[in-house]
């Protein structure tokens, strides 16, 4: 087994990172500082972390005003409440004047567990994505969380980045090239191509697995920004292999698998299966009962895989 | 700077013309709250903030946020006036491919520092604002202006609570209380009354005026910006909707509706008239 690590941890060190690197890089919180690991920063930098207490919308706008001064801004707190509550702040105030402000959460997906479906954020990619201006990046594992944070510091315009609770397993390595908007072909085939993000794509490297000894090369693709989508790795591999799965730990509805298919229909039809919830909520359970019950396994996503191979 | 009450009648005189001129030609706009805004606005830009129209982003200059965006004509007259952009600009109001949007547009307009439209988010951004300002010992201020209507969004609360929490005498924010919203008066609609003690017990300073005194509304945001002990300041200016217009003043269909053509002659040949009535 791989070392496992969860990606709101790896947020954490690059925050530490960043406020070393840049003393304009400040941090906001909404009392869940320890959840989200932006208590790490508040320990380094002090002066530069502001908790702004259970109020969502303020903490949106607040980060906009510092940003309007020259400041890089943070803003951390569950995924469901960092993009839910205060949407309309983020789409009026921080998108439309393009301000440097980064919305980075954490409890994202039905992996939150037992908090149950009022802390399982499955429509936060949709609201982010559908805003002019905001990127969407969808981090895999630590490594890869900690260079998107880090990049999208260096990227001027607001950020949607979104983490975990869980441990997750260490697929990629710090050594590994990342650029925001280029996706990762982590494995190459051709008979089905499978693009996911998150936790997803450990997921889907094991569909792939199986995939393979049934004589089905699959292609992995780690989809790790959602918006700008990388259009020229989805082409190349909607071309090659014909038959697409989509693997997300959110809604079919508007996430990845609705951003694979918007530019598909236009350019390359060919099948395309999603993994994800179907319209509905969550509910309390293990992170492995609820990915068992709304059908996300990696056999579920073989299964799709099989689905869109026989569609050829 | 000095109170020169003459010249600062004078200007909001002209600037009154400025608006309704503007908000006729264009056939929509808000002249009922431009209006009760305008001497707040007056005495603040011409008497108060230290901004550079040569340097709308100079890093040292006061901030202002127009919390309640839809008095956009109030606040572009005062810029084109100062020289942050040609006045012929003016008469684009609302006009497609205009820089001079419904509600005001920080990338397009320079001397906007934040843009609004949507209520209440301003007071929000000015906290950010002036807690910046704080970060990097700054000794610029922050001043907004919120609508009597808008302080029923609990947003504002939280900001509120923030200002106080952090400490931050460097924000110095007004309210228009003209008394009215669109579906009538605010203590009908959702009264936010008693508006005085409730910044108070949120821990800021107080001080209510007649927002059409300019001496009043100049000794506030000189007050406001000087008094340093740790609490942001609230000037609750109690002001007449649609002021200096006579048909439209206290109407509260006149919120969000041009004056039509013939209106607007009307009230542009008495609000000249006002001007040359200036001793
Ligand atoms: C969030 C939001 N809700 C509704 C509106 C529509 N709206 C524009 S002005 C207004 C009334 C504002 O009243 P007040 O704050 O008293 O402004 P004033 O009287 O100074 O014009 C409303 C409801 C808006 N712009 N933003
Ligand atoms: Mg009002």
């Amino acid at each position: 087994m791989s070392e496992l690590k969860a990606t709101r941890d790896a947020y954490g060190d690059a925050l530490i990172e960043l406020g070393k690197k840049d003393k304009n890089v400040v941090v906001l919180d909404a009392d869940l500082s320890e959840s989200t690991k932006t208590a790490k920063f508040r320990e380094h930098f002090p002066d530069r972390f502001f908790n702004m207490g259970i109020a969502e919308q303020n903490m949106i706008d607040v980060a906009a005003g510092l940003s309007t001064c020259g400041k890089i801004v943070f803003t951390s707190t569950f995924a469901l409440f960092a993009t839910g509550r205060p949407w309309e702040q983020i789409r009026n105030t921080v998108a439309y004047s393009n301000l440097d402000v980064k919305i980075a959460a954490s409890h994202s997906g039905i992996s939150v567990g037992a908090d149950g479906s009022s802390h399982q954020s499955l429509e936060d990619i949709a609201i982010m994505r559908v805003i002019p201006n905001m990127r969407v990046i969808v981090p895999c594992d630590a490594p890869e969380s900690f260079k998107a944070t880090i990049e999208a510091a260096s990227i001027p315009g607001p950020f949607y980045i979104r983490f975990g609770r869980e441990k997750v397993p260490v697929i990629t390595s710090k050594n590994d090239d990342f650029e925001i908007g280029k996706a990762r072909v982590l494995k190459d085939g051709s008979d089905v191509a499978i693009i996911s993000c998150g936790m997803m794509v450990f997921l889907s490297l094991e569909a792939a697995q199986m995939l393979e000894k049934e004589g089905i090369n699959a292609a992995v693709i780690d989809m790790h920004t959602i918006k700008p989508i990388d259009t020229k790795i989805l082409s190349q591999f909607a071309d090659k292999a014909r038959a697409v799965v989509t693997a997300e730990e959110h809604s079919v509805i508007g996430g990845l698998g609705s951003a694979v298919s918007e530019f598909l229909s236009e350019t390359l039809p060919v099948p395309v299966y999603k993994i994800g919830t179907r319209d509905t909520f969550g509910q309390s359970g293990n992170p492995v009962d609820l990915i068992k019950k709304y059908k996300m396994t990696a056999g579920d996503i073989a299964e799709a895989a099989r689905k869109a191979v026989s569609r050829k | 700077m000095k109170y020169e009450e003459k010249s600062l009648k004078r200007k909001a005189a002209e600037l009154r013309i400025e608006i309704v001129d503007m908000i006729t030609r264009a056939g929509s706009g808000h002249p009922g709250g431009s209006l009760s805004a305008i001497d707040l606005l007056t005495v603040l830009y011409y008497s108060i903030i230290k901004v550079d129209p040569q340097k709308p982003d100079w890093n040292e200059r006061d901030r202002f946020v127009l919390s309640k965006g839809h008095a956009a004509p109030a606040i572009y007259a005062i810029l084109a006036d100062l020289g942050f952009f040609p006045k012929e600009k003016l008469t684009g109001l609302r006009q497609f491919g205009s820089i001079l949007q419904g509600h005001p547009d920080m990338r397009k307009v320079p001397g906007i520092d934040i843009s609004t439209g949507s209520l209440g988010q301003g007071l929000s951004v000015a906290v950010g604002m002036a807690l910046a300002g704080k970060i990097d010992k700054k000794k610029y201020k922050v001043f907004a202006l919120l609508g009597d209507g808008e302080i029923q969004e609990g947003q504002i609360w939280e900001a509120s609570m923030a200002a106080a929490h952090y400490n931050l005498d460097n924000l110095c924010m007004a309210v228009d209380h003209n008394g009215l919203q669109i579906d009538g008066k605010i203590e009908d609609v959702m009264n936010p009354s008693p508006i005085e003690d409730k910044f108070i017990s949120f821990g800021w300073k107080v001080k209510s005026i007649d927002g059409h005194s300019l001496k009043e509304i100049y000794d506030a945001w000189n007050w406001a910006r000087s008094t340093e002990n740790g609490k942001p300041s609230a000037i609750i200016a109690k002001t007449v909707k649609g002021k200096g217009v006579s048909f439209m003043e206290n109407v509260v269909g006149f919120h969000g509706k041009a004056p039509t053509k013939e209106q607007g002659r009307e009230a542009l040949d008495s609000l000249k008239k006002a001007l040359n009535g200036v001793k």
